[in-house]
């Protein structure tokens, strides 16, 4: 179980191959192939339900699969689990921090679950509670902590053994926008000392702003993966056009809506339409006789991406 | 010696000893009611009663009864722990979510928390013991080696405890965990000889966990070595390994989905 290394390709720490999971009759994961690379930002974008947290699990070797092949540092995580936790930080969806100790007493007893020795240990957690501002609560409770600085701590106590591998299970759901700027600037900062790092999230724009390569899930398979650029690239046209009828979109006739652009999507109320050039398509939408109540023209994102891919909408 | 010969159980024993080094009160406190029983029925039944016929001479009924309360002081300590604070843990925190995405697995995570229940099963009885020792309730040297002879009892009512509680839903099943252990404190030889029972009755009383563990003690005190002892080491051994067996099965269940 030693750890192949060729120079010459870069090493795919984690790779799946029809990876599987199902509960009882349910697929929550359904024949996923996907690989992350030494010292990437990788993304799992999809919304509530898709599987992101169950192909976490699976990677952590603490949710056997049901099929398919899964490696990570060439080990199966369903054999050799402790060897692969040993490398890897965990960060849950769920808050999982002790709140029978300290901040700083989190961080100590994490460092001992690792089996590293006592002076290590308080060095690196004094290092950790500086890099990640909670240096003057070391001695607090972590019931009272705000949730942006609970969120810290846990992917402070994450990194206490240095991981080659930082997992995040959304790690930003929950916090205000203050709060996710300021991890979105440390995972940066990780990133760049080396720490290949894999994040669930269902928001886009967080993974358009922080992942070198994702695929989008939806309904347990990968719909898509690539490059936030690639992907909307491929999958979005150059700009998107958005109607607004607050009064529903049923009645507005199909033949109208297909003149307008290159594609469009009907919303319960908005349709979004893509085009080369939004301008042009809001004045042929108004020669064709519609009145929406706003409109507004913007570059496609993933979020179109995804819409266009599922038809529905992430925070459907 | 724990440490290095299973490193990541002990880390979880670690944990706990971190937790409840703020909270060493309610520790103490568990050490009280074996003592109100000594001073109660020891020393207050044994001064109407005089002396108790025990291994062919009759001794005081404290002498009698205390290491008997040694012994459900360490089931005490070790139930206690393994099944109220398990289940907060299994229940409402997270924190074997949080154990399990480390190295440590659930065998560690077992075997870490069987140790702490241990202990203050072990910190019971050694003060209990003490507290013998200065009544004068102790008739043989060999009394100082309860305090390791409780380990067994610990490890089995610990383990077992464990493995009931993971089948626990609410806070009231464990009304039934007292229907249990209060007849098994009250009959297993505690408060007389397992003799006093008739046919098929004793030999259920026999099979008691604490009647074994009580047995193991008893002799001690009384320095009375015989073969006995090896079947309560056997038996006792016996719950624990099985009791262990079951706990990380369910936790496999609960926790590894
Ligand atoms: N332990 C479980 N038992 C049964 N179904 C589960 C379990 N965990 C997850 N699921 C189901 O699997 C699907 C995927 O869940 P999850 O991986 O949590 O999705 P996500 O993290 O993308 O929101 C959901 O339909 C969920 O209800
Ligand atoms: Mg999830």
């Amino acid at each position: 179980m030693g750890m192949t290394n060729s120079a010459s390709e870069p090493t795919a720490l984690i790779r799946a191959q029809g990876l599987t999971k199902v509960f009882g009759a349910r697929s929550a994961v359904d024949g996923i192939d996907f690989e992350v690379r030494d010292g990437e930002f990788f993304g799992f974008l999809g919304p509530n339900g898709a599987g992101k947290t169950t192909t976490m699990r699976m990677i952590a070797g603490v949710s056997p699969r049901s099929a398919g092949t899964l490696e990570i540092f060439d080990m199966d995580p369903d054999l050799h689990g402790s060897e692969i936790r040993g490398q890897i930080g965990v960060v849950h969806q769920q808050e999982t921090l002790d709140m029978e100790l300290t901040v700083l007493e989190n961080l100590l007893v994490f460092g001992r679950f690792f089996g590293m020795d006592r002076a290590s240990i308080a060095t690196r957690a004094a290092e950790l509670l500086e890099l990640f501002q909670l240096s003057d609560r070391a001695k607090d409770q972590v019931e009272p902590l705000s949730g942006g600085m609970k969120r810290r701590l846990s992917i402070a106590r994450s990194l206490i053994a240095s991981p080659r591998i930082l997992m995040l299970d959304e790690p930003t759901t929950g916090l205000d926008p203050q709060a996710r700027h300021l991890l979105w600037d440390a995972l940066q900062r990780l990133k760049r000392g080396g720490t290949t790092i894999v994040l669930t999230t269902h928001y886009m724009d967080e993974a358009e702003q922080l992942c070198d390569r994702l695929v989008v899930m939806d309904q347990a398979k990968i719909v898509a993966e690539g490059s936030p650029r690639q992907l909307i690239v491929e999958h979005a046209s150059r700009e998107v056009l958005e109607l607004r009828f607050p009064n529903g979109t049923e009645s507005i006739d199909t033949k109208v809506l297909e003149g307008i652009g290159d594609r469009y999507e009907r919303l319960a109320e908005r349709v979004i339409v893509g085009c080369e050039n939004g301008e042009a398509a809001h004045a042929r939408a108004l020669e064709h006789g519609l009145d929406p109540e706003s409109w507004l023209v913007r570059r496609s994102s993933l979020e179109d991406v995804f819409l266009r891919l599922t038809g529905r909408t992430l925070d459907e | 010696m724990i440490a290095s010969l299973a490193p990541r159980a002990f880390s979880v024993f670690e944990r706990n000893v971190f937790v409840y080094r703020r909270q060493w009160l309610i520790i103490v406190t568990g050490f009280f009611e074996p003592l109100f029983f000594l001073l109660g029925i020891g020393y207050g039944v044994g001064g109407v009663i005089g002396t108790i016929p025990y291994g062919g001479a009759d001794v005081p009924y404290a002498a009698f009864v205390a290491p008997a309360l040694l012994a459900s002081a360490a089931m005490n300590g070790a139930i206690f722990d393994s099944t109220f604070n398990i289940f907060y843990k299994l229940k409402y925190g997270k924190v074997y979510d949080a154990i399990l995405s480390t190295p440590v697995g659930v065998g560690d995570l077992a075997v870490g928390e069987l140790l702490w229940s241990n202990l203050r099963g072990v910190i019971y009885a050694t003060a209990f013991l003490i507290v013998m020792l200065a009544l004068g309730l102790v008739a043989s040297p060999l009394a100082l080696l309860t305090p390791l002879a409780v380990i067994f009892i610990g490890f089995s009512f610990g383990a077992a405890g464990f493995a009931i509680t993971t089948h626990m839903r609410s806070w009231k099943d464990f009304d039934f965990l007292f229907i249990i252990l209060t007849p098994l404190f009250l009959f297993s030889a505690t408060f007389y000889p397992v003799e006093i029972y008739p046919g098929a009755l004793r030999w259920i009383v026999e099979l008691s966990p604490l009647t074994r563990g009580t047995h193991l003690v008893r002799s001690l005190c009384f320095g009375d070595l015989n073969w006995l002892m090896l079947v309560d080491i056997a038996y006792l051994s016996a719950i624990s390994f099985i009791g262990y067996r079951h706990a990380v099965r369910r936790l496999g269940v609960l926790l590894l989905k």
